[in-house]
């Protein structure tokens, strides 16, 4: 029986990424996943849910849900606080026992991010990579303490060929990004991210891996700033190193 | 007197941080968390998670029906010779310790450590009122030298170096006070003596209240806090009315979650159970007892479903501890003696979402506190709901948020939810970024991302698998699913 996969690209992948999501497209049908892009799909609403826009944020859920509902199959997506808004925050938008509601809780059970879905539904650690450097990795917030993968990502990175994967102090502090309190709070922001910065380098690493969007944005971005030679690289990227995105 | 509370600017009192600041708060947290690992480890994960959750239900049935057991509580101090005073806010709490001092003729109050007293501002209305209040505990003792509130609420000068507080005693008791724990100590220590024995009334909070027994709750690590309630004649707790718990089975939970939390110990040096004053003329201590029972808008946050377990807290200040928000700014930008995750929650409901609106987005919703948490407050989730009421309004509370922030919300929804804008939008940015653009990244930006810039470079906007997605040859899948619609 095929698997089948929709993509969820999310608005930051998107965005910013273009090359991680047809890497993983790559990846996916590699491993047999049957890929499917629902092309209608926009954002999931997470920056208004998360401000407080609840309105609009259901707004956004209702037009996400009319997208993928139409689909079967497993909803995959490169970014762990996107899966944990549709996992745990769309249910919360609709009344219990409404058909919105159902739906939600519907999209909820096959939505997964994607490292989680390798390791679990997949059952795959080893994809086969080579990447003989030194990489430290990041945990996301909503990664790690939303959807719970604290050993997921760490467990594929071992298991890249020549990959020496060295502890980053701190490895589960956030870095300071936030969606909105970058721009809220950037003095607090920058301090966070400056902190987050130094740990990286502390470790001697090649390359720090991170597995969502807005954090690589925010780290790749600081290193950038203090002229450190240490690349932050989406999880996917290694995985697929030295291949070409298909 | 009412104390006017003036608009908490949580951005201005971070860019007003001293620099020393946040190394010297990470390196304090960083011993409690460390301490505290040390036990939850030895403790067994399993069985601390299991404590945890025991704690919360503990917790989460007592303020559930908080009427039956203060009305237990009430009784109990009542039939123990105690006095039971009921303050609705703030203002009626100190009015009744006002009155209580009067009657007493209290010139000179000493006080152990307590937040609800810095919750209800209460040294500055005695010493309006010519009563001098001295802190007991060290921590505050110092604070208050410096003519500052607490910066943590467990240990409220944490962040002063030795060699401060050597200065300080310098310049304030006139003493030459070697930059070293111990002798600063025995310094305090002995400026302290004196005062208990002079004090007229003393002064505490509760860390928590058994409605069994009416027995008020004292954890601290000094004993000077005991010297409060035991060597002047007259003792006032006051006391949050969401500390009351059933019983000493309960207890005992909790202070097993609250010393390995707080400060990473199996029990604190002292843990002191009040149950009335003397009963006989044999035994000593104070002569009369009261306890104020603070509501101070406690109630109002039971009745939001959604909030209520904000009042779960037991203040052991692991959740300030591991935030790192508080670890970059400390406690004072947060304008409230209740720092960090839980005093966010707290203090946006307490004083209300036009006054501290700017706490609830203090956080990067991480969710570090949820994971430390003894007592499991889903702090992130009630952060989100605060937003909410500060963008949407909620039942007890209209939207603060300005106008056009609510319009460009609408707006902003609008324009991610259409396909047809969403794709518009991409390319539109792709090309206007263009003069921003240096290899890849754009250095800087103007406003509101300005603000992003200031610190690092902002990606450029490269949107373009849609296309490549359209392009390929369709491999082993089919292409999109479903053709866009208009
Ligand atoms: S919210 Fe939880 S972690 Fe924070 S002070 Fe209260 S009990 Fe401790």
């Amino acid at each position: 029986m095929t698997i089948k996969a929709q993509l969820f690209i999310t608005c930051l992948a998107e965005q910013f990424f273009p090359d991680v999501l047809k890497r993983m497209v790559g990846l996916l049908e590699r491993l047999g996943v049957q890929v499917e892009f629902p092309e209608e799909q926009t954002c999931c609403g997470q920056p208004f849910f998360n401000s407080g826009y609840r309105n609009q944020a259901r707004e956004l859920a209702v037009k996400w849900l009319k997208v993928f509902g139409r689909t079967d199959g497993f909803i995959v997506s490169p970014s762990g606080s996107c899966v944990d808004t549709v996992r745990h925050h769309f249910p919360e938008l609709f009344p219990p026992g409404s058909a919105e509601h159902r739906q939600a809780e519907d999209a909820a059970a096959r939505t997964f991010e994607f490292t989680q879905f390798l390791v679990h539904q997949l059952k795959v650690t080893d994809v086969g990579a080579r990447f003989p450097r030194k990489v430290t990795y990041h945990s996301s917030c909503h990664l790690l303490r939303g959807l719970s993968a604290r050993e997921e990502p760490k467990a594929l990175l071992r298991a890249v060929q020549g990959l020496v994967l060295v502890p980053l102090p701190g490895e589960e502090t956030c870095c300071g990004f936030g969606g909105s309190f970058s721009v809220i709070y950037p003095e607090v922001s920058k301090s966070m991210m400056e902190s987050k910065v130094r740990a990286i380098e502390s470790t001697g690493a090649d390359v720090v891996a991170v597995c969502d969007a807005g954090c690589i944005m925010n780290i790749a971005g600081g290193l950038r700033q203090a002229g450190s030679s240490i690349r932050a690289m989406h999880l996917i990227e290694i995985l697929t190193a030295g291949r070409e995105a298909s | 007197m009412s104390q006017v509370q003036a608009t908490i600017d949580f951005r201005r009192n971070t860019q007003e941080v001293p620099q020393q600041m946040p190394a010297a708060v990470q390196k304090a947290t960083a011993k409690f968390l460390g301490n505290r690992a040390v036990l939850v480890e030895a403790f067994g994960n399993e069985s601390w998670q299991a404590l945890r959750q025991a704690g919360h239900d503990i917790r989460l049935h007592a303020i559930t029906h908080i009427e039956h057991y203060l009305e237990k509580a009430e009784a109990a101090v009542t039939r123990a010779g105690g006095q039971v005073h009921w303050a609705r806010d703030a203002e009626e709490a100190r009015r009744i310790l006002l009155d209580i001092a009067a009657r007493h003729r209290v010139k000179l109050a000493v006080k152990g450590k307590s937040m609800a007293t810095e919750e209800i501002g209460l040294n500055h209305a005695m010493e309006a009122a010519g009563i001098r209040v001295l802190e007991t505990d060290l921590g505050e003792y110092i604070v208050q030298l410096k003519g500052v509130g607490p910066a943590h609420i467990v240990v409220p000068a944490f962040h002063l170096s030795k060699e401060e507080i050597a200065a300080l005693f310098h310049e304030k008791l006139g003493v030459n006070a070697p930059a070293e724990a111990e002798q600063l100590t025995r310094i305090a220590r002995m400026k302290l003596r004196e005062e208990f024995l002079s004090a007229d009334m003393g002064i505490s909070g509760g860390n928590f209240l058994v409605a069994d027994t009416g027995t008020i709750v004292t954890v601290t690590n000094e004993g000077n806090g005991r010297m409060c309630t035991t060597v002047p004649p007259v003792h006032v707790a006051v006391v949050g009315i969401d500390k009351v718990v059933p019983d000493w089975e309960s207890l005992t939970v909790l202070l097993k979650l609250l010393a390995r939390s707080a400060t990473g110990q199996k029990l604190s040096c002292y843990t002191q159970f009040i149950s009335g004053p003397p009963r006989s003329p044999a035994e000593t201590g104070p002569r009369q007892m009261h306890l104020i029972l603070l509501d101070n808008g406690r109630s109002r946050i039971l009745k939001t479903p959604e909030c209520r377990e904000t009042l779960l807290c037991i203040r052991c200040g692991a959740c300030l501890n591991t935030c790192p928000v508080y670890n970059n700014v400390g406690g004072y930008a947060y304008g409230y003696p209740i720092s960090g995750p839980t005093g966010v929650i707290f203090a946006s409901q307490i004083l209300g979402t036009r006054i501290a609106g700017a706490l609830p987005f203090a956080s990067t919703l991480c969710g570090a506190c949820n994971e430390i948490c003894p007592v499991k407050i889903p702090i992130t989730q009630i952060l989100l709901h605060l937003r909410r009421r500060v963008a949407e309004g909620d039942e007890s509370e209209d939207a603060a948020a300005p106008y056009a922030l609510r319009l460009g919300a609408q707006v902003g929804a609008v324009a991610l939810g259409t396909t047809g804008l969403y794709r518009l939008g991409s390319e539109l940015l792709k090309r206007l970024q263009a003069p921003f653009v240096r290899s890849g990244w754009m250095p800087r930006l103007p406003a509101p991302l300005n603000r992003w810039t200031m610190s690092r470079p902002f990606p450029a906007f490269a949107a373009d698998f849609r296309q490549w997605w359209r392009d390929r040859p369709a491999a082993g899948g089919k292409r999109g699913t479903h053709e866009p619609s208009a």
